[in-house]
């Protein structure tokens, strides 16, 4: 066999835009900073070469103006792909995502399509504060008629931004930041990866720990330390958040009868609400324990780093929880926990962890 | 009060305000070539936008500013902010995270602000702050206090809708606004002609019946002058009127350092830029009178390095936030 190609997901964003771009003349790309010497954190970068200005469209800052006039296009048959170097920018955009393009299909009683991806940036870290990292992706996830994905490693990257373009509904693609760093094994061809619902990380039995995006790390690396004390758990990346498709979740959750939800963004009424919500009403049998939610507490992202430190719940947290419902002896999860300290290394909490940059 | 003194062409200034303009420009300037030296240190641990090339719009403007009248600022708002008045200590511990900062470390650089001299907000969030400031008007003419609001602003803020609402709004009701756009041709990396056709920004804010100017915002008597017909003309209910006043960023969009060697601008226009330092322009001008030598430049600068220096220990040394106040004052009261 040979070796499997290796690279970030920033790489794997811009191979799949190209490949995109290359194979279907109605995709263009439109954005702040597209067609710039850095191209959105590398995703774009040096695209406007091969492509030119017409497919790779610089954007005045504008953001609710042109989402719109991107969804004028997508019903026009072409196929925009937005980006926002922050979903705190594309707030301004709001009314035409949540009124025009979610609810194009469904007035017109299924004549209209808006095949519009908009690509939104997450992320944490040096002191960006209030309005400059934020998690919104329940806003998105409550509209009917969005489709909202989230990714985690660069395959997924890859093969969901396909899907996501090639959808004839408007697709929300939430990236965190620091999994563009992240590396893993992505095959150079083109391939798509279903929006249809989560899929299985890490197969234990002792408790399901459900994880988007950047919280997926997190998850791994907590049940990587619990399966050295002997509490292995399945650790389900939720991906695709619409389209909801609860099965894989619920047949986790009626083998382990123990849940934990990790949130990147706020606790309270965010996407583990949802699942939470959804396993009471359809395996509440299988639950022998309450549910534990993890996700960030309820105030704004502080900027200073002294109050940022205790804001962002980590693996250990995910030890803490799942010790908790497994009624593991303090001794396993203090162990667990230093392991993954341990492995964190002192690096301060407003940067990204090295270690975490795959593959994985 | 005017002795003849040629700052600019055509131009006559008392010596001793355009002294104090010069000092207040070489103030900002020091400021924010310290934090580009000291980022390295890791101290301040948030994204900044310096101002350096910059200083003599915001100086040219506070020069006809009362402590009473507001200010709303965006991203780029270290200058305003010292320009009005705002306190430096407050602002370093801000930016390094401290409780003393101006928000006791929430905000960082991209929200300062210091009530006590009318700075009354930033927002990081382009063309946000623009409302807020027209909305400062409303409340001062509803006072009827004869205060106005300054409202800055990049170039890239007049692409937002939310300019337009809130010009049209300000013009229809006469507020007591000056917009003040520092137009220095990018946003982030992408030029003016990459996001606007070829018309003057002014013509924007006449077409929505704003009194609107062009200046050389690197002459910052012109600043001066323009500030204070359009802040006469807002304080004697006249209505709101847009200075759009021409400029240049030194240094890279966020952070300390150059940033040329990208490609979207170029080294000789950045050279061209140079030559039309804010500070040296007016300097040249100073000497040319007679009203600044080497020794008192060098006294001023002496002067501004010990408080600078002063205040950078203060900030070093102030405390952290405890922990568990993060989630104090999410609601008022
Ligand atoms: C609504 C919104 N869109 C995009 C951004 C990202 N952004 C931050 S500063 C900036 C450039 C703004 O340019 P300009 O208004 O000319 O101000 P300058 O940075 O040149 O001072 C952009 C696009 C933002 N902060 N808010």
């Amino acid at each position: 066999m040979p070796a499997e190609r290796v690279i970030t997901a920033a790489e794997a964003v811009r191979e799949t835009l190209a490949q995109a771009l290359r194979d279907r003349p109605e995709v263009f790309l439109l954005g702040e900073g597209v067609a710039d010497p850095t191209g959105i954190f590398g995703t774009t970068k040096g695209l406007v070469d091969e492509f030119g200005p017409d497919r790779v469209v610089e954007m005045p800052v504008a953001e609710n103006g042109l989402t719109g006039i991107a969804i004028g296009s997508a019903l026009m048959g072409r196929r925009p792909v937005m980006t926002h170097q922050r979903v705190d920018f594309a707030l301004l955009s709001l009314e035409q995502l949540f009124n025009a393009a979610a609810k194009s299909s469904y007035v017109t009683n299924g004549r209209h399509r808006v095949p519009l991806t908009v690509r939104m940036v997450i992320g944490r870290g040096w002191g960006q504060g209030p309005q400059h990292s934020q998690s919104l992706e329940a806003l998105f996830a409550h509209i009917p008629g969005l489709k909202v994905v989230m990714p985690s490693t660069p395959y997924e990257f890859k093969g969901l931004l396909h899907a996501a373009i090639d959808d004839d509904n408007p697709v929300i693609f939430i990236e965190h930041r620091w999994l563009h760093y992240v590396s893993g094994p992505v095959p150079p061809e083109r391939y798509a990866i279903a929006l249809s619902g989560p899929r299985l990380v890490e197969q234990g039995s002792k408790a399901t720990v459900v994880a988007n995006s950047y919280m997926v790390l997190e998850a791994i690396r907590a049940s990587a330390a619990l399966a050295g004390v002997g509490c292995p758990i399945d650790v389900i990346d939720l991906r695709v958040l619409r389209p909801f498709d609860p099965t894989l979740i619920l047949e986790s959750v009626r083998r382990t009868g123990k849940l934990v939800v990790c949130d990147t963004g706020w606790r309270l009424f965010g996407i583990g609400s949802e699942i939470i919500a959804t396993v009471a009403e359809r395996a509440f049998d299988a639950l022998k324990k309450p549910v534990a939610r993890i996700g960030l507490p309820d105030h704004p992202t502080p900027s200073s780093l002294a109050l940022a430190e205790t804001y962002y719940p980590g693996s250990g947290d995910i030890i803490d929880a799942v010790g908790k419902l497994c009624d593991l002896p303090a001794a396993a999860v203090s162990a667990a926990r230093a392991e993954v300290v341990a492995a964190r290394r002192g690096i301060p909490i407003d940067k990204p962890d090295p270690a975490f940059k795959g593959p994985f | 009060m005017v002795t003849g003194l040629k700052a600019s062409p055509g131009i006559a200034l008392d010596p001793s305000l355009a002294t104090n303009l010069f000092r207040e420009m070489l103030r900002i300037r020091m400021i924010e070539e310290e934090i580009a030296k000291r980022y390295r240190d890791e101290k301040m641990r948030c994204p900044v936008h310096l101002s350096i090339g910059q200083e003599a719009v915001p100086v040219g403007i506070s020069a006809v500013l009362r402590r009473s009248d507001q200010v709303v600022s965006t991203h780029r708002c270290h200058a305003h902010y010292l320009a009005k008045g705002g306190d430096l200590r407050a602002m370093l511990c801000e930016l390094m995270g401290r409780a003393e900062g101006c928000c006791g470390g929430r905000g960082g650089s991209m929200h300062l602000f210091d009530p006590s001299v009318g700075m009354l907000l930033s927002l990081p969030i382009v063309a946000a702050s623009i409302p807020i400031g027209v909305g400062a008007a409303l409340a001062l003419k509803q006072a009827k206090r004869d205060d106005v609001a300054v409202v800055y602003l990049g170039d890239a803020s007049v692409e937002e809708g939310v300019f337009h609402e809130s010009a049209n709004f300000s013009a229809v009701h006469r507020l007591p606004v000056v917009f003040v756009c520092e137009n220095n041709l990018y946003s982030v990396y992408t030029s003016l002609e990459e996001r606007q056709p070829p018309r003057p920004i002014a013509d924007l804010a006449r077409g929505h019946g704003l009194h609107a100017v062009a200046v050389d915002g690197n002459d910052v008597v012109a600043v001066q002058r323009a500030a204070s017909d359009a802040v006469r003309r807002a304080r004697s209910g006249s209505g709101p009127a847009f200075i759009e006043a021409a400029t240049y960023r030194w240094r890279e969009h966020c952070g300390p350092n150059f940033d040329n060697t990208l490609g979207y601008r170029s080294e000789a226009e950045f050279e061209d830029w140079k030559r039309r330092d804010p500070l040296e322009f007016l300097a040249r001008h100073l000497t040319e009178h007679g009203a600044l030598n080497e020794t008192q430049r060098a006294d001023l600068a002496a002067e501004i390095t010990a408080e600078i220096a002063a205040a950078f220990t203060y900030a070093e040394a102030a405390p952290y936030p405890a922990p568990d106040t993060a989630e104090h004052h999410l609601y008022a009261g």
